[in-house]
């Protein structure tokens, strides 16, 4: 074959070539733009694999060492990158093994696409070797499944899925492929998917909410804005800033939204939640406009919905009209993509600023500043604290790191105190609070940006979940950061049983491996920190080497995080102690 | 507290394998039972139509209409209060024939929009249409007969005002 010819063949899929279903789903994915996919071979997905051997110059598999690695790093992958990340598995344990990962995207709205292999159609039914009903039970936390069962479908069916993954708010979608559709041949065609029927991924944009949303921000005296994922997912930043700088709002964030607005923006106020910021969370029950741009009310934010923000007009900028009143009435609800809606929003925004307002921010940021954040950044005690750990990040790293946080107390305090310059650099399990989360989405965070600097903060507990994507790391020779902020405990679990179940620690101490053994086991860099005057010296050299590195910090054992709001409380009984 | 009342649900889908867990799923999440199900195909080529009939309040149905647009293969989703539609809902009762001539389900007959459906030597069926009530008021009567199989559908609808989804799909291409 000439190499003209060879060429041709590369860049002209719409040609009809009679190709296996295995080979097809290489090329649908080609035709999407997809260089990386992460995964785990088995019997039903063979054909795929067997494929993907051949196309390895173009397409990279990554190995993981557990499927629920697999769709963790197509997660890391997709969120500091914005594209869809992929994870394929094979039929029945590895299909549910994505199902975790699966979850956690649908409630994070991350685009990604899984593909399972699946027992051939005439077993379908039949209780097959190693066959689950995966399209059953995934469901309920896809944006979208399917089950192909004939190779002809393959096009039409994974341009849809990447259609529906990315568009809209974005989600992942399953497409289980029975192992005869992966062996049949049909003549292949391709072409992308730009819409489907019956699906409407943005909403119209309309001028009577803009107008009525505007009236509410250009008469309020104590306006404060909310901002979640949407502005990141949107790709708003740029609208989101030249927005809130022409209204002067002050702006709270979301655990998702943090990292959309610099953190030393004069207009940031802190984060809102849980383990929020004093400021914001009290402030919320003052404000006479509260504006949620790109975020969905979680309860983690809210607290007791009959007492958030009972006295504030509420306007809502979101993509998805199912959670306009899901949780929040919405006096005004602009619906629409927020990079759009935010741009036609701005000439009808008054310039405006609000002193004497955001005074009472930077009041309650003092006050919260005396009682929590002075003990948890310059301690007096001899432990170390875990945010004196993120402080040392953030002076390495000079806020240009991507923060990758697993779920406990390491991740409150990780959002809390790390800074961030730059988008998209927040990587966290916010709505399904996945632990072991953290060290495969790392992994896909730095193959998916791999000129900055990823560091992963995770728990003891966590760690232990999926600590075997270590491998991963070995053989890709991917060079993440991993610090473990050892308390010996499930440390929220723990603070919880402390405040609100008598201090019986029920099966939440834990009796850990030496965990720096354990990274040398994998041929890990590794150092174990318990002493202050190590520290700096630590991370300095963690985030100096050019390689995969394990820093494990033992902290204190009994510290907890706060501010708080109780479980159901309102946003403005946030406790500082 | 807003007021529980009855529900039907009109959703128009794709007529895709799978939809119908999807839906259901929307309703079990949320623990509402559902009171009764159906679907067939539409007005509309190739769409398919689900009646649900749930008791819920008002807010609930609102949030379930967003829950239920939601998914990928759902065109649209309306919900109805009792007087805003017009319904059917269709009974079977298979009962022994020895009481084939008895004149008080003679009478019955002719009162309840019912017919004789089948008839064989040991038993015969009535088929019976009408709103919910009226059904229920029959099955009672036929009780007394010992009914030897009783089966209801689930209910069909058709709303008074005008569902837009002829021109909703025009948009949608």
């Amino acid at each position: 074959m000439s190499t003209e010819t060879q060429t041709v063949k590369k860049t002209t899929t719409s040609k009809k070539v009679n190709i296996s279903g295995a080979e097809a789903v290489i090329k649908c994915l080609l035709e999407e733009g997809v260089d990386l996919i992460y995964g785990y071979p088995g019997g039903a997905i063979m054909p795929v694999y067997d494929e993907l051997y051949k196309y390895q110059d173009q397409l990279q598999h990554v190995l993981t060492r557990h499927e629920q690695g697999a769709t963790h790093s197509a997660q890391g992958y997709a969120r500091v990158t914005g594209k869809v990340g992929v994870a394929i598995a094979t039929s029945g344990p590895g299909a549910t093994n994505l199902v975790t990962g699966i979850a956690d995207a649908q409630i994070d709205s991350t685009p990604m696409v899984c593909i399972t292999g699946q027992v051939a159609k005439h077993l379908l039914g039949s209780d097959a070797f190693q066959e689950t009903d995966i399209i059953g039970i995934s469901m309920p936390v896809t944006k979208w499944n399917y089950q192909i069962t004939k190779a002809s479908e393959i096009p039409e069916i994974m341009a849809k899925a990447f259609y529906i993954a990315r568009s809209g708010r974005p989600g992942p979608v399953l497409i289980d492929i029975t192992k005869n559709a992966q062996f049949d041949k049909f003549d292949f065609d391709y072409k992308k998917c730009t819409s489907v029927r019956s699906y409407k991924a943005t909403p119209e944009v309309k001028e009577y909410a803009l107008n009525a949303a505007a009236e509410i921000i250009n008469n309020a005296k104590k306006p404060m804005i909310v901002f979640g994922q949407g502005v990141i997912l949107g790709k708003a930043e740029a609208e989101f800033k030249a927005f809130i700088e022409k209204a002067g709002i002050p702006s709270a964030w979301t655990i998702l939204g943090l990292s959309a607005l610099p953190t030393d923006h004069p207009l940031n106020v802190g984060m809102v939640g849980m383990h929020g910021n004093y400021g914001p969370n009290k402030l919320t029950n003052e404000c006479d406009a509260l504006i949620a741009i790109g975020m969905r009310f979680d309860d983690r934010v809210t607290g007791d919905l009959n007492t958030y923000a009972k006295q504030a007009k509420i306007v809502h900028f979101e993509i998805d009209p199912a959670e306009v009143d899901k949780n929040v009435k919405t006096d005004v609800a602009v619906l629409g993509d927020v990079k759009e809606t935010l741009a036609k929003i701005l000439p009808k925004i008054d310039k405006n600023s609000y002193p004497d307002w955001m005074e009472e921010f930077k009041e309650h940021m003092t006050i919260e500043f005396n009682k929590v954040i002075k003990n948890d950044l310059h301690p007096e005690k001899d432990g170390l604290t875990m945010a004196e750990v993120i402080k040392e990040i953030n002076e390495a790293s000079k806020g240009n790191a991507i923060i990758v946080s697993d779920v406990g107390q390491h991740q409150m305090i990780a959002c809390r105190y790390a800074k961030f310059n730059q988008s998209k650099s927040n990587v966290t399990s916010g709505g399904l609070g996945t632990m072991g989360f953290a060290l495969p989405a790392a992994i896909g965070a730095k193959m998916g940006q791999p000129d900055r600097e990823v560091v992963a903060i995770i728990g003891d507990g966590s760690y232990q979940m999926t600590i075997q994507e270590l491998g991963t790391i070995y053989q890709t020779k991917v060079p993440v950061k991993i610090v473990v902020l050892n308390n010996e405990f499930l440390g929220m679990v723990r603070q919880w049983q402390q405040l609100f179940f008598d201090k019986r620690y029920a099966s939440t101490e834990m009796v850990n491996p030496d965990f720096v053994t354990i990274a040398k086991g994998y041929h890990m860099e590794a150092e174990r920190v318990s002493k202050r005057e190590n520290l700096a010296t630590a991370v300095q050299k963690m985030m100096d080497s050019k390689d995969a590195y394990f820093l494990e910090v033992c902290v204190e054992k009994e510290d907890n995080v706060f501010p708080m709001i109780p479980s159901g409380a309102s946003v403005s009984d946030i406790r500082l102690s | 507290m807003e007021d529980i009342q009855k529900f039907t649900f009109s959703v128009y889908t794709e007529n895709n394998i799978g939809i119908l867990n999807r839906l259901s799923a929307i309703f079990l999440k949320r623990h509402i039972n559902i009171e009764s199900m159906t679907v067939s195909k539409s007005e509309i080529e190739d769409v398919h139509r689900f009646t649900f009939v749930v008791n819920i309040t008002k807010s609930q149905a609102d949030k379930l209409i967003g829950q239920l647009e939601k998914q990928i293969e759902v065109i649209k989703a309306y919900s109805h209060t009792e007087d805003e539609i017009i319904y059917q809902e269709t009974a079977l009762f298979k009962i022994s024939s020895k009481h084939l001539y008895d004149e008080d389900i003679q009478s019955r007959l002719k009162f309840r929009r019912a017919n004789i459906v089948a008839i064989t030597p040991n038993y015969f069926v009535i088929e019976a249409t009408g709103l919910k009530d009226e059904i229920d008021n029959m099955h009672d009567k036929l009780k007394p007969y010992g009914l030897l199989q009783f089966v209801r559908s689930g209910r069909i609808a058709i709303s008074r005002s005008k569902m837009a989804i002829s021109e909703l799909l025009h948009e949608f291409n």
